[in-house]
């Protein structure tokens, strides 16, 4: 049997739709519709779909998990204001040219570097776009304070009118 | 939809700025965190106690809709000038999120509205990510938990 459900997410009155298809007990495709959760969400309620479903995922790598090493972020940084290459990058840095290219790796595979061939150098860019995602997570948190203050902000209005 | 509220994090710091506007006189806004039962009100949480004044200290207490108790916070309080300033610590209960430390600014604007500016210092980076990370990681929760409700029917 396969049945089409509609979901209505609500957190912290952040609300977004879920759409999941259900056939033989298990959930089978899952898209999810909102202002605020788009990309990161639908991809963190696959993975979980996967998990449940015993299916093999290719690991996606946590972007929080890249941004929150020292080192990574300096690489960021750095390419931010021009591309560079894998040498010039590690030219910059103490560490061994392997510990870099392992960086590079982390920071390419969660697409916050992208690569560009120029001739025989290969140049990586900062993707600006990605780290608008990392934005995203803040979105729910700063919805929670929002919420909390609209609701302080009313009850004080009142509060006033009614002295 | 824009919200009136801006959270400034940068990355890999260990500290958070909450800043509002509100449509309020700096008077009421400081009332809203002075006086336990309009703190009750807009925080949706228990008041046990609340010792706006240096070396005071504050416990509430956050129940479900069955009214089990499901967060216990506490602080205590440093240094209160009125509308103008609070120095607080805020600790949530039996929880991995360490203590941490809050500078709360109120200003006033014009007569009729002020700003609130919250500095949050936390122990470490991490833990202010982790932070962060609670309304959206709930969220997630949720979803999952639905799913599995609808699973089973």
């Amino acid at each position: 049997m396969v049945r089409n459900v509609r979901l209505e997410m609500n957190t912290h009155e952040v609300s977004f739709f879920l759409h999941v298809f259900i056939c033989n007990g298990k959930y089978d495709l899952v898209t999810v519709d909102s202002f605020f959760y788009r990309k990161t969400l639908r991809s963190q309620i696959t993975a979980l779909y996967l998990q449940r479903n015993d299916c093999i995922m290719k690991t996606r790598r946590d972007i929080f998990q890249a941004i929150a090493d020292p080192t990574r972020r300096a690489i960021l940084t750095l390419v931010a204001t021009h591309a560079m290459t894998p040498g010039a990058i590690a030219d910059s840095f103490d560490s061994t040219r392997q510990t870099i290219s392992k960086h590079i790796q982390i920071l390419t595979e969660c697409e916050l570097l992208t690569q560009e061939q120029s001739g025989r150098e290969i140049y990586y860019h900062f993707n600006p776009n990605k780290m608008k995602e990392v934005a995203e997570w803040l979105m729910p948190f700063a919805k929670m304070w929002d919420d909390r203050f609209n609701k302080l902000e009313s009850i004080m209005k009142k509060h006033k009118t009614n002295k | 939809m824009a919200l009136k509220t801006k959270i400034n994090a940068e990355d890999g710091k260990q500290d958070m700025l909450i800043t509002r506007e509100f449509e309020l006189p700096v008077e009421l806004l400081f009332r809203a965190y002075a006086e336990a039962e309009l703190v009750e009100q807009w925080m949706g949480t228990k008041v046990i106690k609340l010792e706006n004044k240096q070396h005071g200290s504050y416990q509430f207490e956050t129940s479900n809709p069955q009214g089990v108790v499901v967060l216990k916070m506490n602080g205590v309080i440093h240094n209160v000038i009125p509308d103008e300033l609070i120095i607080r610590t805020f600790e949530m209960e039996n929880t991995p999120y360490p203590t941490q430390l809050e500078f709360l600014q109120f200003e006033k604007l014009t007569n009729d509205t002020s700003r609130l500016t919250m500095h949050v210092i936390y122990k470490s980076p991490n833990d202010r990510d982790e932070i962060l990370k609670l309304p959206f990681a709930q969220g997630i929760n949720m979803a999952h938990n639905r799913l599995e409700d609808i699973l089973k029917k």
